[in-house]
């Protein structure tokens, strides 16, 4: 069944769609209404979960990890000020091993109050532990909340997984999605089902004291983890396609194949990318875009691959790391080491900014005429 | 208790004999929040299913892989003994577990401060759990720093005797009441027959149902590990710790001191109160009257009807 829908109700009917038994949310513009949404579905009876509505975020990750330890399936949503608030909670959930899933729509951080698009929210979240998803659209949206319960579930895994939007350009933008039917989704979401749980016919302490004879090999696993889910992903990727006829991998490589230049990016910037290459194709120019989907596990070897093929790179961030440079820069940079391709750093877009076609090809357009550089701020006033 | 010795014991043994909890655990000795979990757990039974945030209970039940309690546990963060707590109530009843309780278990510092705002969370959506402060009146894991659990007048390594800590301590039963919960109740580890009459009254009822239970700490106090029930014991007698629920807005003292001991009594046991002069002791001794005072009148105020 295809439906007009903003990236907000894609996600609250992602959430849906895998049966989540517990969801545990608080309201934070522009997510909010994934929370109207998803209270309606519960209190219609649609959905058949518990919706614990929380006094902040901090106890909305609380009340998801409480729940999924028991061994419910869980979802919230959050944004911006509102993952903040969550950090902590947000290395309980991984460390734990609980595969959560969240919808986190991206937004700047305050001050100065804004409640547009940029991902400095969750790249600071880099390091919790979970797998982190941006997308492109709300097809996407909706369809990588259904693969990432179901990669997170895998025992080999058992991560929670971040799924990002952009604020306003999907969370409040109508786009055709897709929702299948009942029937193909159960099909290839089962039951949650963990080994491991709170259980009172078998007693366990989570989460104790744990001294330096074994925390290091917790991490260690955590590590395991998230190299196995680079095999869960392009697996449960490749079965989704089978099943919904749709396309998914770690990354998105968009006429690559005998690019010279190659245009790295991530979320809506990635499909105003794409329109910007055709339009360059157009002119001759053996441009291509390669989008970035998961920023943990971070696809090494399948960025490399796509890189090594062209003559120069730009990679552009909707983010800064202050006193660095634009974090995807820094990730991509890292997984090239060794490699002579020149590499650019663009910023664009911080704070909700549009970044236009037009952006997109003045990109180009610099690594023409400049040599490379790491920070490179697109249309800045200064 | 062998059977040998229940045989020389002339008092009835009214609570339960089976023992949850394990003794290989980490507790100081003497240690009133060891007694608390020990008496909670012969209550609540093995249908349990705990939330324990950062409190000396973190440490007490045991590195992994070990654990005292007998129940599962989730360690969880410090602010999140409710919010968990509340998720983990939520799920048992999604899945069909509805028969277990779904126990909170944190220190004062987890309840008064840094966790009052995920319990007041909890307590208003009345979710269906028991939370369980057992209060030792200070960050005792972190070696005995003031929370606003700790009265007036006490010594902590963050009020040092010179500075020490000024004002009363935080009313968290009004606080809990104020939120119109089905049932909140102080309870002693000197008075383990009221808790657990207690705790079996709870279980009854669904809801959010809060018990401020009073653990005293030797290392944290200052007193010998032997007389931690004594200590107890004498906190209600002065009525500095009176014992009282709260059914449905409907207030009952369960204690009532024929003849209230002097605080001093209860003060001079404990090092943390050493360096009082009398002047503070009667500061202390005027806000426990008055305290018990007010006590008195909401009870007649909003008692049971034929009380």
């Amino acid at each position: 069944m295809k439906k007009v829908l903003t990236g907000n109700f894609a996600a609250a009917y992602g959430a849906t769609a895998a049966k989540v038994d517990v969801v545990s949310a608080y309201p934070i513009t522009p997510q909010t209404t994934i929370v109207e949404i998803l209270s309606e579905i519960v209190a219609d009876g649609l959905l058949d979960a518990d919706f614990i509505k929380v006094e902040s975020e901090h106890s909305a990750m609380a009340a998801c990890i409480g729940a999924q330890a028991v061994g419910a399936r869980t979802f919230t949503a959050t944004s911006a000020q509102g993952l903040a608030l969550m950090h902590e909670m947000l290395h309980w959930a991984a460390r734990g091993r609980l595969p959560i899933v969240m919808a986190n729509v991206n937004r700047a951080m305050a001050p100065g109050w804004s409640i547009w698009a940029d991902v400095t929210d969750s790249v600071a979240q880099r390091d919790t532990g979970w797998m982190q998803v941006y997308c492109e659209n709300n097809q996407e949206v909706f369809d990588t909340i259904l693969m990432s319960y179901k990669v997170g579930e895998y025992e080999d895994v058992l991560l929670p997984t971040l799924v990002n939007l952009d604020a306003f350009f999907l969370s409040h933008t109508s786009q055709v999605v897709d929702l299948y039917d009942e029937k193909t989704i159960d099909a290839f979401l089962p039951e949650y089902n963990p080994k491991i749980k709170l259980d009172v016919k078998d007693p366990r302490s989570f989460g104790a004291l744990t001294s330096p004879e074994h925390y290091y090999e917790f991490s260690y696993k955590m590590q395991i983890a998230q190299e196995n889910a680079r095999s869960r992903i392009k697996e449960v990727s490749a079965e989704f396609e089978k099943r919904f006829g749709r396309k998914y991998d770690l990354i998105e490589a968009y006429r690559c194949e005998d690019a010279e230049t190659v245009l790295v990016d991530y979320g809506t910037i990635a499909g105003t990318a794409k329109d910007a290459v055709d339009r360059m194709r157009d002119r001759g120019e053996r441009v291509g875009a390669l989008k970035i989907r998961y920023l943990r596990p971070f696809p090494v070897k399948e960025v490399c691959r796509i890189l090594n093929s062209a003559r120069q790179v730009g990679v552009i961030d909707r983010a800064i790391s202050f006193g660095h440079e634009g974090p995807f820069f820094t990730e991509v940079k890292a997984a090239m080491y060794g490699s002579q391709i020149p590499i650019w750093g663009f910023l664009a877009g911080l704070g909700g900014r549009d970044v236009s076609i037009a952006d997109i090809e003045s990109v180009v357009t610099h690594m023409k005429q400049n040599e490379p550089s790491n920070i490179i701020w697109i249309g800045v006033k200064k | 208790m062998s059977a040998d010795t229940a045989k020389k014991k002339t008092v009835k043994l009214t609570l339960p004999e089976e023992e949850i909890m394990s003794p290989g655990h980490l507790a100081c000795q003497g240690c009133g929040a060891a007694l608390a979990l020990r008496y909670a757990l012969k209550g609540l039974g093995r249908n349990t299913v705990m939330s324990i945030p950062a409190c000396c209970w973190a440490v007490i039940d045991g590195p992994f892989p070990y654990s005292a309690a007998g129940v599962p546990i989730y360690h969880c963060a410090f602010e999140t003994a409710a919010s968990t707590a509340s998720g983990i109530t939520h799920a048992l009843s999604r899945l069909n577990q509805k028969d277990i309780t779904t126990l909170a278990w944190a220190g004062d510092g987890g309840t008064f401060d840094i966790g009052i705002q995920a319990l007041s969370g909890a307590a208003e959506r009345n979710d269906n759990l028991i939370y369980i402060v057992y209060d030792n009146e200070a960050y005792m894991n972190t070696g005995i720093q003031r929370s606003s659990s700790t009265p007036h007048g006490a010594w902590t390594t963050t009020t040092p005797v010179k500075y020490f800590k000024k004002g009363p301590k935080k009313n968290i039963m009004e606080i809990m009441v104020a939120h119109h919960i089905p049932y909140a109740a102080t309870a002693s580890v000197s008075y383990p027959e009221d808790f657990l009459k207690k705790l079996n009254k709870a279980k009854q009822i669904q809801g959010t149902r809060f018990f401020h239970l009073f653990a005293p700490c030797p290392t944290g106090w200052k007193h010998p590990p032997d007389i931690a029930v004594r200590v107890g014991r004498l906190a209600t007698e002065t009525n500095v710790f009176p014992i009282y629920e709260v059914e449905n807005g409907v207030y009952k003292i369960n204690r009532k001191p024929k003849n209230p001991k002097p605080v001093q009594e209860y003060l001079k046991l404990q090092g943390r109160f050493r360096h009082l002069d009398e002047k503070t002791v009667n500061v202390i001794q005027d806000d426990v009257n008055r305290n018990w005072d007010r006590l008195l009148k909401l009870e007649q105020a909003f008692g049971e009807p034929s009380a």
